[in-house]
């Protein structure tokens, strides 16, 4: 007579035996391919990477790790089969080297196509598109030329909408604000902005639109592209109501020009792959490839002479890019958190 | 010639749909002090006489008065908290997360803290158990919680004392000690009392009026 | 005397060794490694919490933690009069008093129990923007044009918070509380009555002190799952702890001092527990079940005012949200934009983890249950077996982010160590999703193990006798006899399950597999983003996979 605990026993024996047949059937793909990890939304660069694997011939697998990437990478070690990692943010890609789990590549063609302030000193990681983190502000309001200094005036006060402080594109802005005034300077601004929020900073970019449409703030600082996103949304629809109630204002640092992110690449330390790695790259920065980024994701592209798209020209137009390097800017983003946390900016 | 403690003139009580009648042209008196039984089958109405006097049903037609001071009639309804009855109920309904004396204090909400804590040692002294004030209803047997019951019904000084086949969840012998028991206190203590039941020899044990219920009338 | 001590001692300790219900059969080891299981992501938590420097502790300390802290006190405390003026309100309007809509309102009062907390923020944040439906209404019915001119203050805030999740939570409080109450005889009241107390006197020197370990029980899964929520507080500004380490780990990048925190969190946990223990205790209740509460029929206007009042949770709580979520699925749906693949792809991921994960808590949670039943033999290894079982149900008090975090470091070098042994790239189990199923089953085991733990309780152990009489071993045992009887308990636990895992959020961010999204953290994503489009069905197909079990337990109600 069986005891009632071995069936109980086999099952799971069984269902984790066929669990671990699924990645097994992963390493049986052909060895050309290459295996990008990105924190984007695959919808974005997904015709980027169709259209090169039509010239290339060689197949993207790309696999989307929205958090944890780094501790992803980490974890899986020397058999990490990623041999491209994709992020948002100049900060994420600056901790993937920092981390270890990327290579140097030398190629003369990214060295070509991408400015020096756009790419690692060490040529660990590469800027594949910039956006810029603009003002947008009520239509009716008269602002012209504006400062990101001025966000902290008193005449703001009450008007102020952005996402949460900690978050990447903010503490980069911060950063970068550091990087032009030092820290007790930027401490002072900080607790100025958090004097002007009309409400919490939470949310996401698009919600400064929506919250100025709805009258909860005059102001609000956002990224770039989705002023094109909203702008060119279907008529009558939710996002281009928002997007018809802004208008968008191109702001400086009082000592310099526009405060700029990126997206970017970096080659995995043990990229199974790398030759293969750097090609994808190489085609990403081609004209090509930078039209899409402008036209199709309303971004700026790096490759110069790549024309915008046109509402991005005729909303915010060229950006004078700020003088000081990201490489620079990017070794204050630990302080720019904590100065976030400290200001109590979230709270 | 004792006052009556209780006075039933004509009444009828309806069932909760409306339509038929409990109680149909009852009339009761008891006199102050005298102990009363209501006999009869199950279904007759006697429980619903009860219920009307201590205020759970109301009075279609015909009055209500207790101690002279009218509780139920034409357009008049006292909610039972205001009718100075106390009622002993079937299964004894003490309240399980109280003690023993705590329940019995239950009703003496208004008297001063020590006049309360005088009446309860005096209570439970009555019904014997005042080594079990601080137990809890469910460390209790049954008769020791029928005796609880009947404590805290007496500890306000009810105008007329209501019993509710209060012996009918015990066994039969614990229930003939315990009616005569509860005979004695209720004479001791001159209260005037209305017990239901449908045992002849218990209501004959009680030893005091005996009122036969037929189909809601009397 | 002293050699019967000894041998009694002896016979304890043999009895423990060996014999049908000794410690060491398979049944029961399999149950202490189960429990075991439970226990090792909160063990991994406090190891690697102890283990990683300090000094992040200082800036965390001073900035962060206190208003962290706060805030959660406050939400806590906040939610907890909600739900218990609103849960033990409405029990005892539909217990004590009949008025118009009575019976549809007593069971529809526990439809919000369909809206996980993200749901209902993500839908109200919506309804009451200034450009949203209920605001423009307003205006136009107070003449106003713009929202400049007039608009109602921020549902984003600590306020806003504290109101929508009592609005959702109440019904936990609901639930406990009126099964209490209907439970009670009517005799009692009518006691309180005749020895001087006013009905509103009765209902709070009776039946509400006769309620408490049933209020307690209900507050405190209420307030678990505040602790446990992470969607609605991000959404609407409160840095609460849960919050502060999902951000920590993601923002900061610092999973040693998330671990920090997390520890702090498990300590208020157990002082929730404890308090919890505490108000269940200390009543022994004896009721011979007579007459329940005749309700009293309240009419004319103070009975619709009842009624409405009584509505009031049910309309805010899950009427207005869900129309406002079907409303915007049928705009979306009635755009020429076809149903995106990837909505497709999260409802089918949806329905595969909650499979998934229900199959495997219904097996556990049996086989746990099972070993710890009451046997009519004295049984020296009982107590181990119960203890055993409540260590395997700990994992519903543990937020789904923490267990994440807990289990995330040791998880990832196991699978590095399995993928090196198997030859293969990345993090098999991981990828396999097989962490995310585990530390799923770890949370919701609990409910299982409850249902099932009481429907056993309820089979008596002399119908086993006298199966073991008739030759039929254990295994057969529960085959035959157990197993048919059980099958009420065993649908509604998976059902419960089932739904619990579909609208699970804060373990599928964590431990999913890459490229893997379900209709919880798609809508997450969205309402991070600002983009709204497949947000709304995925919220509507959440909330409809949640009604089921809603309606169960009504069902479950009437009968009982």
């Amino acid at each position: 007579m069986k005891q009632f605990a071995l069936p109980r026993a086999g099952l799971r024996r069984i269902t984790l035996a066929s669990a671990l047949m699924i990645p097994v059937s992963f390493s049986a793909m052909a060895n050309d391919d290459l295996t990008l990890y990105t924190t984007r939304e695959p919808g974005l660069i997904q015709p980027l990477l169709d259209s090169w694997t039509q010239t290339s011939g060689i197949k993207v697998n790309t696999v989307y790790i929205k958090d944890g990437m780094l501790e992803r990478v980490k974890a899986e070690g020397a058999n990490s089969p990623a041999d491209l990692l994709m992020a948002v943010d100049v900060g994420n890609l600056v901790d993937l080297v920092e981390a270890g789990v990327t290579q140097p590549v030398d190629s003369a063609t990214l060295k070509a196509a991408i400015p020096a302030n756009l790419r690692g000193e060490d040529n660990q990681w590469f800027a594949l598109s910039m956006r810029a983190r603009v003002l947008y502000a009520d239509k009716d309001l008269p602002i012209d030329n504006w400062h990101y200094e001025q966000l902290a005036s008193p005449a703001f006060k009450g008007k102020v909408c952005l996402r949460s402080g900690q978050h990447p594109y903010n503490t980069a802005l911060v950063a970068a604000m550091i990087s032009h005034h030092g820290e007790a300077k930027t401490e002072t601004w900080l607790r100025g902005v958090k004097d002007n929020l009309a409400r919490k900073a939470t949310g996401g970019d698009r919600d400064v639109a929506r919250d100025i449409l709805g009258g909860i703030c005059d102001v609000g600082l956002a990224n770039s592209y989705y002023v094109g996103q909203m702008k060119s949304a279907k008529e009558g629809s939710d996002a281009r109501k928002w997007g018809d109630a802004i208008k968008v204002v191109k702001p400086t640092f009082e000592n310099g020009g526009t405060h700029v992110n990126i997206s970017g690449a970096a080659v995995a330390r043990n990229a199974p792959n790398k030759d293969n790695a750097v090609k994808l790259m190489e085609y990403l920065v081609s004209a090509p490839a930078q039209q899409i980024y402008a036209r199709a994701n309303y971004e700026y592209p790096v490759l110069k002479g790549v024309a915008l798209d046109p509402i991005i020209s005729s909303t915010i137009g060229e950006i004078n890019v700020d003088n000081i390097p990201l490489t620079e800017i990017v070794k204050h983003r630990k302080q720019a958190s904590l100065l976030v946390d400290k200001v109590g900016f979230d709270q | 010639m004792s006052e009556i403690a209780l006075r039933l003139e004509n009444i009828h009580v309806a069932y909760s749909g409306g339509r038929q009648r409990v109680l149909n042209g009852f009339s009761l008196a008891i006199r102050k002090g005298e102990l009363t039984c209501l006999l009869g089958a199950s279904g007759c109405g006697k429980t619903t006489v009860l219920r009307a006097i201590a205020g759970f049903e109301r009075v279609i037609e015909g009055n209500i008065y207790i101690a002279s001071q009218q509780v139920a009639g034409h357009r008049l309804h006292l909610p039972p908290e205001k009718r100075q009855t106390g009622m002993v109920f079937q299964e004894y309904a003490l309240f399980p997360h109280l003690t023993a004396e705590e329940n019995v204090a239950f009703g003496l909400r208004r008297l001063p803290r020590d006049q309360q804590s005088q009446r309860v040692d005096e209570l439970l002294k009555m019904v014997e158990l005042s080594s079990h004030a601080g137990h809890y209803p469910h460390q209790l047997s049954g008769g020791q919680q029928q005796r609880i019951a009947l404590a805290r019904a007496l500890a306000p000084r009810p105008q007329i004392l209501l019993l509710d086949e209060p012996f009918s969840s015990l066994d039969s012998r614990t229930r003939e000690r315990i009616g005569l028991e509860v005979r004695d206190i209720l004479r001791e203590a001159g209260q005037t009392a209305l017990m239901v039941t449908h045992s002849e020899a218990e209501a004959r044990m009680m030893g005091g009026q005996i009122v036969e219920v037929i189909q809601g009338q009397h | 005397m002293d050699s019967i001590n000894k041998s009694s001692g002896l016979t304890t300790i043999r009895g423990l060794v060996s014999g049908p219900q000794s410690l060491f059969t398979p049944l029961n080891v399999s149950a202490i490694l189960i429990a075991l299981g439970v226990c090792a992501p909160i063990l991994a938590l406090v190891w690697q919490a102890f283990h990683a420097d300090l000094s992040h502790w200082q800036n965390l300390l001073r900035f962060v933690l206190p208003t962290a802290v706060i805030n959660t006190a406050l939400l806590l405390t906040g939610v907890g009069l909600m739900v218990t003026i609103i849960g033990v309100g409405c029990a005892w309007a539909v217990t004590a008093w009949s008025f118009p809509g009575r019976r549809l309102l007593s069971w529809a009062l526990l439809l919000p129990l369909a809206m996980p907390t993200y749901i209902v923020a993500f839908a109200w944040l919506d309804l009451l923007h200034p450009i949203g439906p209920l605001q423009t209404a307003l205006r136009w019915v107070l003449g106003y044009d713009s929202p400049r001119q007039f608009r109602l203050p921020d549902l984003r805030s600590l306020p806003g918070a504290i109101l929508l999740l009592g609005l959702v939570l109440y019904p936990y409080v609901y639930l406990t509380t009126r099964a209490m109450f209907i439970s009670q005889p009517a005799n009692l009241m009518e006691a309180a009555r005749t020895l001087g107390c006013s009905a509103t006197g009765a209902f709070f020197r009776v039946a509400l002190p006769m309620a408490r370990p049933a209020l307690a029980v209900g507050l405190s899964l209420a307030l678990l799952e505040t602790l446990n929520d992470i969607g609605a507080s991000e959404f609407l500004g409160v840095q609460t702890l849960t919050v502060t380490v999902y951000t920590t780990w993601i923002t900061r990048s610092d999973l040693a001092a998330a671990a920090q925190i997390a520890c702090l969190m498990l300590v208020l946990i157990f002082a929730l527990l404890s308090v919890e223990r505490y108000g269940r205790s200390k009543q022994g209740f004896s009721s011979r079940s007579s007459r329940d509460i005749a309700p009293v029929t309240v009419g004319g206007w103070r009975g619709s005012l009842l009624c409405t009042l009584v509505a009031l949770p049910v309309v805010l709580g899950f009427i207005a949200p869900v129309s406002f979520l079907a409303w915007e699925s049928a705009k979306r749906l009635a755009d020429d934009a076809p149903i995106s693949s990837q909505l497709l792809g999260a409802l089918q991921n949806t329905l595969t983890l909650a499979a998934g994960v229900t199959l495997v808590v219904v097996a556990v949670s049996l086989l746990v249950a099972w070993n710890a039943r009451h046997m009519a033999m004295g049984n020296p290894a009982q107590g181990v077996r119960r203890g055993v079982m409540r260590l395997a149900s700990l994992g519903y008090a543990v937020p789904g982010t923490l267990l994440a975090i807990g289990f995330l470091t040791p998880a990832m070098a196991l699978d590095r160590w399995l993928a090196d042994l198997l030859g293969m790239r990345g993090l098999p189990l991981m990828s396999a999703g097989v962490l995310l199923v585990i530390c799923c089953a770890i949370r919701f085991q609990t409910i299982a193990i409850g249902a099932l733990d009481s429907g056993l309780a309820r089979i008596s152990p002399t119908l086993e006798q006298a199966s073991r009489s008739l030759g039929e071993s254990g295994g057969r045992t529960f085959t035959r006899v157990h197993f048919p009887l059980l099958r009420p308990a065993l649908v509604s636990s998976a059902l419960l399950v089932f739904a619990d895992a579909m609208k699970e959020l804060p373990t599928t961010l964590l431990l999913r597999p890459v490229n893997f999204e379900t209709l919880a953290t798609l809508l997450y994503a969205e309402a991070a983003r600002g983009t709204y489009e497949d947000g709304a069905i995925a919220a509507l197909l959440i909330v409809l996979a949640g009604i089921l079990p809603v309606i169960l337990l009504t069902r479950h109600q009437r009968r009982g």
